[in-house]
């Protein structure tokens, strides 16, 4: 089975939940597919068996020396990424979207492309089995590809360990990583936390879901802070066809297990929360 | 000496859930009731949801579109030069069959596949990104929100609309930031003369507050931290801070009840005059230090 969990937004617990989940000592192996803010490997630590160059977007480079300040690139360029700075044709690193174009169509063949490759994917070991994590530098694009390189890579160690699980923790948003992150996996979890934003960052992310028919369940965490909007989440779960397969209450063991490096049912296995999420997790399975 | 025009703040943070858009809105709440001219704008474009902590009226809405590729297969001779241009994979073609194809979830609107043609085969249409609405809480447009269509690629052509709508009459505008480091936070912090980080005391927010300090370094950007939720974790992030002497902005103790306002929807600030104070000494303290000179022309 391969399980992506997700939320509208970063923050709703999504992290924790997984590493409880791959805690659990069921044959799991873990994404971290947040690859602009990957954090699994905090909790687990695991030493880098292999690390991959991610080769991500390119960027264009004017050679000043070649350039007859012909303006034409400025013209083609649909991103706003170059403008006549001090008599000089200047390309804008975080504007650039790695088109070509500028390239092709310059006269004087003064811009040449330069491909990032600051980006990187690791695999490693934990205790309780392997996971893959990306880590996109800051400002490179792409992670929508980076995320599909994990998961091969994620499918590809599962099948050779025979672990049957993934589990991928997922990006925030409803955009291009998170369509690659749910893209062809088995079951689909939505994490949520009762309140207005939570609940539009719901919505979002059901109709998200929806678009591409995902057999998908909701978690809803620290559910006793505000137990009316837990209901109206459950409302509109059950409005849209979606069943809400636990509910976790506010637990500070939840951060103290992270401070200590460990996942809630590795830190406090006797208490309500991983007595729940034990639940849930069967629930999940059986789904 | 002039004072700025407008002074804009960006309120940002590695990941969602912070605090973030707490922060902006209460800030801008707390703003306006001193009646300051302040602005609004929720660039957080995939997960918007400032406008629901307030009761406004939209004025306007702006529709932000891309212009794709539209193949006339009549025309075209299958010579493949489009798709040898296209640098996103976004037009497939099976010569032999007399197939060509726009992928649109591919396509990056850059135009190369227009002019690799020599056909007149490829005209545009355009597509919808997302929204821009400006929404007014008394009769000034003070609230503009960037939304994109869900599933769209990139929310920066969203961003970038939204800002620039805005208003010179304003003197102070916050921009809630999208959270991560990629292209989408960089276009919305590139705008701000000030950048405001919000984090939490623990492992996961301090990783997320170092990739944002890294990318705000690269940027030149003066900014500030601010620890919400203090209380709950180590002192691993205070320690980062002091020692790569970063501002220490505010620290707001973590709080149910803060929690219980903020999920209804509602003004901490209405109900918490000490963190309304800090709020606005701390602005003041912002504008002091970075508001003169930076936009003047
Ligand atoms: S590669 Fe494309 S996006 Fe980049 S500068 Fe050239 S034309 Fe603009
Ligand atoms: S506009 Fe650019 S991205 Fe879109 S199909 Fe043409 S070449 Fe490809």
């Amino acid at each position: 089975m391969e399980l992506a969990i997700i939320s509208g937004k970063g923050g709703t617990g999504k992290s924790s939940i997984a590493a409880a989940f791959a805690t659990m000592g069921s044959n799991v192996i873990l994404a971290d597919c947040d690859v602009d803010a990957a954090n699994l490997y905090l909790l687990f630590n695991p030493p880098h068996d292999e690390e991959e160059v991610f080769t991500g977007s390119y960027k264009a480079v004017v050679d000043q020396e070649n350039c007859t300040l012909c303006r034409q690139c400025i013209d083609y360029c649909r991103f706003d990424a170059i403008a006549m700075v001090n008599n000089q044709i200047n390309i804008s690193e975080a504007s650039c979207d790695g088109c070509f174009l500028c390239s092709r169509i310059c006269p004087e063949q003064a811009i040449e492309m330069i491909q990032h490759d600051k980006s990187r994917m690791y695999t490693g070991s934990f205790r309780d089995g392997r996971m893959v994590y990306g880590w996109l530098a800051p400002g490179e694009e792409n992670s929508g590809k980076l995320v599909n390189l994990i998961r091969e890579k994620v499918k590809k160690l599962a099948q050779q360990n025979g672990l049957s699980h993934i589990i991928i923790d997922g990006p925030p948003g409803t955009g291009c990583p998170v369509i690659s992150t749910i893209t062809g996996t088995d079951k689909v979890l939505i994490v949520t936390e009762p309140g207005i934003s939570g609940l539009s960052d719901l919505k979002r992310t059901v109709e998200l879901v929806q678009g591409f028919k995902y057999p998908a369940m909701v978690l809803i965490n620290k559910y006793d802070l505000n137990p009316e909007m837990t209901s109206r989440i459950e409302v509109f779960c059950d409005t849209v066809w979606i069943p809400v397969v636990g509910k976790l209450a506010f637990d500070p063991q939840m951060t103290e297990a992270m401070l200590n490096c460990k996942s809630i049912v590795e830190w406090k296995p006797k208490s309500e929360t991983s007595k729940a999420l034990n639940r849930i997790w069967k629930t999940i399975l059986n789904f | 000496m002039i004072k700025s025009k407008h002074h804009i703040i960006a309120i940002a943070s590695g990941k969602g859930g912070t605090g973030k858009t707490f922060v902006a809105t209460n800030l801008f709440h707390a703003l306006k009731e001193t009646g300051e001219n302040v602005m609004l704008i929720d660039c957080d474009a995939e997960a918007p949801n400032a406008l629901a902590f307030f009761d406004s009226r939209q004025a306007d809405c702006i529709e932000v579109t891309q212009q794709v590729p539209v193949i006339d297969s009549a025309k075209c001779t299958f010579c493949g030069k489009c798709h040898e241009y296209c640098a996103y994979n976004a037009i497939f073609i099976l010569p032999s069959l007399e197939i060509i194809k726009v992928i649109e979830d591919l396509c990056h609107a850059c135009g190369a596949c227009l002019v690799a043609c020599k056909y007149d085969a490829i005209t545009q249409k355009s597509v919808t990104l997302g929204q821009v609405s400006l929404n007014s809480i008394n009769e000034n447009v003070n609230l503009i929100e960037a939304r994109t269509k869900i599933g769209v690629m990139t929310p920066v052509l969203v961003i970038k609309a939204a800002i620039r709508q805005i208003d010179h009459r304003n003197n102070i505008v916050i921009l809630d930031s999208p959270p991560g480091t990629s292209c989408p936070f960089i276009h919305t912090v590139a705008a701000a003369d000030y950048v405001v980080l919000v984090t939490e005391p623990t492992p996961f927010g301090l990783s997320d507050l170092k990739r944002s300090v890294e990318t705000l370094k690269q940027m030149n950007k003066p900014f500030g931290v601010i620890v919400n939720r203090a209380g709950i974790g180590n002192n691993e992030v205070y320690d980062y801070l002091e020692s790569e002497g970063i501002e220490l902005l505010l620290e707001i103790p973590f709080d149910k009840e803060i929690a219980r306002i903020c999920s209804n929807g509602g003004m901490v600030v209405n109900h918490n005059p000490a963190l309304k104070h800090q709020l606005l000494k701390l602005e003041q303290k912002i504008t002091d230090k970075h508001g003169i000179g930076h936009h003047q022309r």
